[in-house]
């Protein structure tokens, strides 16, 4: 049976990992590919680097970062973060990235998603949706999740893998950074509507958000920073966890 | 890190739908520098023949046609892998634009069926046969999938797994061996597989 996932996200900036990381073997918690690698060997299923490098022309660091990523790590990698062109995703497959990641330059130019998935074929297109709920309904955000458009969440999502999205990555930033559990509702009824995976994002805390993520939130994945980087979840433990609750996961000896 | 293999030629097909970054990556761990080539000569001489793929069948066909590999690639002698489209292209026909491939294994490429989310993408296990590709892969081996088509279960099949149907997660006839997951991106497993196919004699 497919295995739902584990994804830890790393945020970098100019090709290093930002947010306090609490790994104590680490020579160095800033370097990326060792974090990556570390997380690999501990059973993470896919990493995820989203780089919030600020200007454009720092950005180029981020190819470099991803070649040497795409060097050490063995499992699947998404990279995200200012992508808007067919040039820019060239640019990180080529260097080793295997998915990248869109979400304002999709919002923007929906046309994106379409060109994209052509060139480079949908399974390596995961379109990013930070979304809000404003009350009422459930609104797509652009720039990380501070600028509120006028489209609903689950069209949105639908319109994505109509245009040929291969994964969606479903940010809830109602439930970002509370670590009081994804947003099940919303995650499940987009994922039930949708033929392509969707990887839930915001709110982890405890090891019983992501059992309820999977079961009642019906995600393909869930995707989760500070509670890895601070090392209070660790994934082997997570994982086993999980499969005592009956999940089906990836469980590996050598995981530790 | 085993620098075993450092001396063995390996020579991964080049054509318009190989991921090869990621192959040459996995081969650079294991102490292979890897030559990409569609020269005849040049593939028939190598110790070792990966034939990767990413992309759709019919232009991937086309393009080995008009270069004759995929008359040659049947031909050769030495071990051969062909991963993920590589491996559908070894099959006899595939249903993805209704594309005659290469043969090599008598089985058909179908699509999933769209009872569950297709392609079927991410890790799942693979039962294995006691194949010398397979030695070492216990049944905690999991692989990495990304495949909206699979090769049918045959006579051929040394590994199967399952989504909507069983389906070929590994096949071989001779010299010739498949693996419809990635190796390349499927961690410690993943690396032993690889490791067994350049330690195959």
């Amino acid at each position: 049976m497919l295995t739902k996932r584990i994804i830890p996200c790393l945020d970098v900036m100019e090709g290093r990992t930002v947010k306090g990381v609490n790994f104590i073997n680490l020579r160095d918690a800033g370097d990326a590919v060792e974090l990556g690698s570390l997380y690999a060997e501990k059973g993470a299923d896919e990493l995820v680097f989203l780089d919030i490098t600020a200007t454009v022309e720092k950005r180029k660091t981020l190819i470099e970062l991803v070649r040497r990523v795409a060097k050490e790590v063995n499992i699947p990698f998404t990279v995200g973060g200012g992508i808007s062109s067919v040039e820019d995703v060239s640019a990180l497959l080529n260097a080793g990235a295997d998915k990248i990641s869109i979400n304002s330059s999709a919002v923007r130019n929906p046309g994106l998603v379409n060109t994209l998935a052509l060139e480079f074929g949908s399974q390596c297109i995961v379109v990013a949706i930070d979304t809000r709920f404003d009350g009422e309904k459930n609104i797509v955000h652009t720039h990380g999740g501070r600028t509120p458009t006028e489209i609903i969440t689950e069209n949105w999502a639908l319109e994505v893998q109509e245009r040929g999205a291969g994964e969606i990555l479903l940010t809830s930033m109602d439930h970002d950074g509370t670590k009081a559990g994804f947003a099940c509702e919303l995650t499940a009824s987009i994922s039930a509507s949708l033929q392509i995976p969707v990887i839930a994002s915001g709110g982890a805390g405890t090891m019983e958000h992501f059992t309820d993520v999977f079961t009642h939130g019906k995600a393909d994945a869930a995707l989760a920073a500070s509670i890895f980087h601070f090392r209070e979840i660790e994934i082997p433990d997570l994982k086993k966890y999980l499969h005592g609750q009956g999940i089906v996961m990836r469980l590996e000896k050598s995981f530790a | 890190m085993h620098f075993v293999f450092e001396k063995m030629d390996v020579v991964i097909i080049k054509y318009n739908a190989g991921n090869v970054v990621s192959v040459s990556n996995a081969l650079n761990r294991l102490g292979i520098e890897p030559v990409l080539s569609d020269d005849p000569e040049r593939i028939r001489k190598a110790d070792r023949v990966i034939f990767p793929g990413v992309g759709e069948a019919s232009t991937a066909m086309n393009y080995l046609k008009q270069r004759k590999l995929d008359l040659l690639m049947p031909a050769l002698t030495q071990p051969f892998l062909g991963i993920c489209l590589g491996l559908q292209l070894m099959c006899r026909y595939s249903e993805e634009n209704q594309t005659p491939c290469m043969g090599i294994f008598d089985a058909d490429v179908k699509r999933f069926p769209a009872t569950d989310k297709v392609p079927h993408m991410g890790w799942n296990k693979i039962q294995c046969t006691d194949s010398p590709l397979l030695k070492h892969i216990d049944e905690d081996g999991y692989v990495y999938f990304v495949h909206s088509y699979y090769a049918e279960v045959c006579d051929q099949t040394i590994a199967t797994s399952d989504y909507i149907v069983p389906f070929s997660a590994g096949l071989h006839k001779n010299n010739f061996y498949a693996i419809q997951g990635h190796p390349e991106k499927s961690g410690n497993t993943g690396r032993q597989l690889l490791q067994n196919f350049l330690n195959l004699s």
